[in-house]
């Protein structure tokens, strides 16, 4: 079996992205980008199960401008086996890329996709339930914990009331939630190794995919700031001061 | 005239908060009438809830076996299919709606707006990016149907006082049996629920083991609050996930919110920053809740929260 892992260029997790003044996006130059940290849980999930020997070859693929190759190649040192980029310089909205995953998925005879629940730049959290519908196939998202037996998927999710387990027929999609695994740090071994694997290059074009964006984004700010606060000094002076804004009784 | 379709979501027994926080989004669209999908099984007592929310018109109900967990890949075609006819499809943006409407969108050929929290215009949202720190305008066609998951934490929940018309409804949505349920394992507490809380007190990893956390759920309890927590608490296992507060986990907006031992990472504050009151303990002036926090309090939680707890005591 075949796995396929999606990974996005985001800004780093450490990054505090700020707002371009004139309203136009957020300010990218010269900020660091990595993988998407969902992103490197779905792999590490993907390398761990290929490690089990329940999977042949792990595919990392990324869609966007030649820079992604940054991010596919630090996939290839994490341990995926190959990377595909589907090269495409215009800002790709959820849909389209589910469209353009679920073209590679049936070009490389995927048996199981990982995806992040959601990148940590758009926040959307769209793209693997929109891949799942689009394949016909189950989903399973906020994935904790992954078991495979033959070609049925045991998945507990993180749910609003707690923890759900659902079992799934397989080709089927994943996405990982924090929890699922801590994802293996990088050797400089590997990094050298990586340089040797297999990046192809493709296109939505070559896919038979054409963008079609819905959305226009008119206008980026900063959220309102909340005003600063107060000091006590102890406890008594804090029940006053909740007393007198009326949120304690 | 436009009309907006609300999936409800539920517990098998009882309509949940994100539904009541729909219907007050779904108000300021402009649009004519307001309709809630139940699909459930049963489903007579969480219809009858949602048609008692001021502002609806209409509940449809799908009951059927299939329906008695909320399965994405069960629901979608039948949400795709009572979609129909509709100008705006919303739900909540908790786990089930996140869950859910990509899945319908995808099969309506459609995009869908995550985490709408305000409404510009009958076709201008605003929603935000990087866990809170921007936030963008985006404008929809006029002429496709808008799928949106509604940042609950936005919107207050709507009051009670309709009678709506409950019409039962089916659907010959073809439903997959790929996708089965096997458990959920929820923990059982009588503490009241993190998302409609009005008082939550949050604990970090500065409360160092699953038992100090004890400290966080006696002062809770002698002030009527849910309980929540830091990434970190949660992935040092102190608590279980769906105690989790922040961009990752629970996005909420009580009266009063109290972090104790939580340093503040942006990730924690996205998930808080529409509280009322946030009062912060820590005993490190320099953790940046303290940025957010209208009332700070710096010193060593150990001795403060009991000294709290008793000092509410009575």
């Amino acid at each position: 079996m075949k796995i396929l892992v999606g990974v996005k260029r985001v800004v780093d997790y450490n990054v505090r992205v700020r707002v371009k003044p004139d309203g136009s996006g957020v300010a990218l130059d010269g900020v660091k980008m990595s993988i998407n940290p969902f992103d490197e849980i779905a792999l590490e999930e993907a390398l761990r199960i290929r490690e089990h020997g329940q999977a042949t070859e792990v595919v990392a693929v990324a869609i966007g401008p030649d820079e992604v190759q940054t991010q596919l190649r630090s996939a290839l040192a994490m341990g995926a086996d190959r990377a595909i980029l589907v090269k495409c310089e215009a800002a790709v909205e959820p849909r389209d890329v589910a469209r353009a995953l679920l073209a590679v998925i049936k070009q490389e005879g995927i048996g199981l996709a990982i995806l992040g629940k959601q990148a940590i730049d758009d926040d959307a959290g769209q793209t693997g339930q929109m891949l799942a519908a689009l394949w016909q196939r189950p989903q399973v998202s906020f994935a904790s914990k992954v078991e495979l037996k033959d070609s049925v998927a045991t998945v507990t999710r993180e749910v609003d009331s707690g923890l759900e387990t659902l079992e799934v027929d397989l080709p089927a999609v994943i996405t990982s939630d924090l929890r699922l695994n801590e994802p293996r740090y990088i050797k400089l071994p590997d990094i050298m190794k990586a340089k040797k694997k297999p990046l192809a290059v493709t296109d939505m074009a070559a896919l038979g995919v054409s963008l079609a964006p819905q959305f226009k984004v008119l206008k980026t700010e900063a959220p309102p700031q909340r005003a600063r606060g107060i000091m006590v000094k102890d406890v008594a002076e804090l029940i006053a001061e909740l007393k007198k804004r009326g949120v304690l009784s | 005239m436009s009309r907006v379709l609300i999936i409800a979501d539920h517990d098998g027994a009882h309509l949940g908060g994100g539904a009541t926080r729909c219907v007050t989004a779904a108000g300021k669209f402009g649009a004519a009438e307001i309709h809630i999908a139940v699909l459930a099984s049963p489903a007579a007592a969480i219809a009858a809830e949602a048609a008692a929310l001021a502002g609806v018109a209409k509940v449809l109900v799908v009951e059927r076996a299939e329906n008695a967990h909320p399965l994405a890949a069960v629901l979608a075609p039948q949400v795709a299919k009572l979609a129909a006819g509709y100008e705006y499809l919303i739900g909540p943006s908790n786990t089930f709606g996140k869950d859910l409407l990509p899945r319908v969108a995808a099969l309506l050929g459609v995009g869908q707006v995550s985490d709408l929290m305000s409404v510009e215009g009958p076709h201008t949202f605003k929603r935000p990016i990087y866990a809170g720190n921007a936030i963008i305008t985006v404008e929809s066609p006029a002429d496709t149907i808008l799928v949106a998951t509604i940042r609950t934490a936005s919107f207050p929940a709507a009051a009670n006082g309709g009678s709506a018309l409950i019409e039962a409804v089916s659907t010959d949505a073809a439903l997959p049996t790929h996708t089965r349920f096997v458990s959920l394992s929820a923990a059982k507490n009588d503490r009241p629920d993190l998302q409609s809380a009005a008082r939550v007190v949050s604990g970090g990893r500065a409360l160092g083991s699953a038992d100090n956390f004890k400290l966080i759920y006696t002062l809770a309890a002698r002030i009527g609050a849910a309980v929540g927590a830091s990434r970190a608490a949660v992935d040092a296992g102190y608590v279980p996930s769906d105690m989790q507060v922040g961009q990752t986990g629970k996005i909420i907006a009580p009266a009063l919110y109290m972090a104790i031992g939580i340093s503040g990472a942006i990730q924690h504050l996205t998930g808080i920053k529409d509280a009322r009151t946030i009062v912060a303990i820590n005993k490190d002036a320099e953790a940046p809740i303290f940025e957010v926090a209208d009332v700070g309090l710096i010193g060593d939680l150990f001795k403060i929260v009991p000294e709290l707890t008793a000092a509410l005591g009575g």
